[in-house]
């Protein structure tokens, strides 16, 4: 008669299951990385410096009040609208663009704006200008750079789908990809200066 | 007649040889993927403003960070936004040069340039505030700034 036997559990391939769940939560697990809306503060200006004066045309006005309403170009408007009204203003091109180190840009001929003459020249003159008030909820600041932001973000990927068949964000991301690719470097750059980021941040009126 | 004793039938033991091993997973695991704060929060954690166009930090050893939000203590600081927390205790933004000096000791010279303050602050904090740090921080040229949060949903 067959004896049975007490069967025992294999247990040499326990260890290749906790390797198994050991490489899988490695590799699933994202630490939580830190993100956020990135900014270059300009350098303290030295005392005797006197601000460049800049055409009342080439400036796009946000005014964001205290009850975090917001007023742009002397107009009241929604934070949705708000992109639309940046992209109308930067891609305008009704002029030509700044001269830098003795080089005219000229006129801009990528943009697909009104050509308004009594709006902005070139996007490399135009210049946003953020103005807060001290009680403005921060969270509504953000949102309105947000909004700001992906103005510029648009205008580049459109530019960008032109000009390389790819959108700005797949650029950046290829060359995140591939640090050393120097074409991949002068096409960012190049959209980059096309649609330079220039907004900046007013002093924000007192309460009081 | 011993040949037909019944054996008595128990339930065959687990082979416990691996649990070694699946502690260690576990505690690999955890050591692995457990960020340790190093500041303790004395103001209610921000709740970050959400954005779409943000960009990762990268090199977490060059990023100091500042948080401002409602203290805890609120008997003791009021319940408004405006605390702003330097390392583990309430400031004020007269305080955040030195805190940006202390920042820039521990790192190397060459570094200095590349470091970045990430502001976390909540939604209902006063951009008044935020301007000091930020008038604070341009005054020890510390520019690189980074307003932290939410990757938010495309409204």
């Amino acid at each position: 008669m067959a004896r049975r036997e007490n069967p025992e559990i294999n247990a040499g391939s326990m260890a290749d299951i906790a390797f198994l769940l050991l490489i899988f939560f490695l590799v699933t697990t994202t630490m939580n990385v830190d993100s956020g809306i990135s900014k270059k503060l300009s350098e303290k200006p030295p005392i005797d410096y006197v601000p460049p004066i800049i055409k009342e045309k080439n400036i796009f006005e946000v005014n964001i009040n205290r009850n975090n309403e917001l007023l742009v170009e002397g107009e009241r408007m929604e934070i949705k609208d708000i992109k639309e009204a940046a992209i109308k203003f930067i891609d305008n091109g009704g002029g030509e663009g700044k001269v830098e180190d003795g080089v005219a840009t000229g006129p801009c001929t990528y943009c697909k704006g009104a050509k308004d003459p009594s709006s902005s020249d070139h996007p490399n003159k135009a210049v946003i200008s953020v103005q807060s008030d001290r009680g403005t909820e921060y969270g509504t600041y953000i949102q309105v750079q947000n909004e700001l932001l992906r103005a510029y973000t648009d205008l580049r990927n459109r530019l960008s789908l032109e000009r390389y068949d790819m959108s700005y964000a797949e650029l950046e991301a290829a060359y995140d990809e591939d640090k050393e690719n120097e074409s991949l470097k002068k096409k960012i750059e190049d959209i980059k200066t096309s649609y330079p980021q220039i907004i900046s941040d007013a002093e924000p009126t007192s309460a009081n | 007649m011993s040949k037909f004793r019944k054996k008595k039938k128990g339930m065959p033991a687990v082979n416990t040889a691996s649990l070694p091993d699946i502690v260690f997973m576990l505690l690999f695991f955890f050591m692995v993927t457990t960020t340790m704060r190093e500041t303790e929060l004395k103001i209610d954690a921000p709740r970050l403003p959400s954005a779409t166009e943000v960009k990762k930090l990268e090199h977490k050893s060059l990023v100091s960070t500042i948080y401002v939000g409602k203290a805890k203590e609120t008997d003791k600081y009021g319940t408004t936004f405006n605390r702003i927390q330097l390392n583990d205790k309430i400031a004020t933004a007269d305080q955040v040069p030195d805190f940006i000096f202390n920042a820039r000791e521990k790192v190397s010279e060459a570094e200095i340039p590349f470091m970045t303050t990430s502001i976390k602050a909540d939604k209902e904090s006063n951009v008044g505030t935020i301007t000091d740090i930020r008038l604070k921080l341009r005054d020890v040229n510390a520019l690189k700034i980074s307003y932290s949060t939410q990757k938010g949903a495309d409204n």
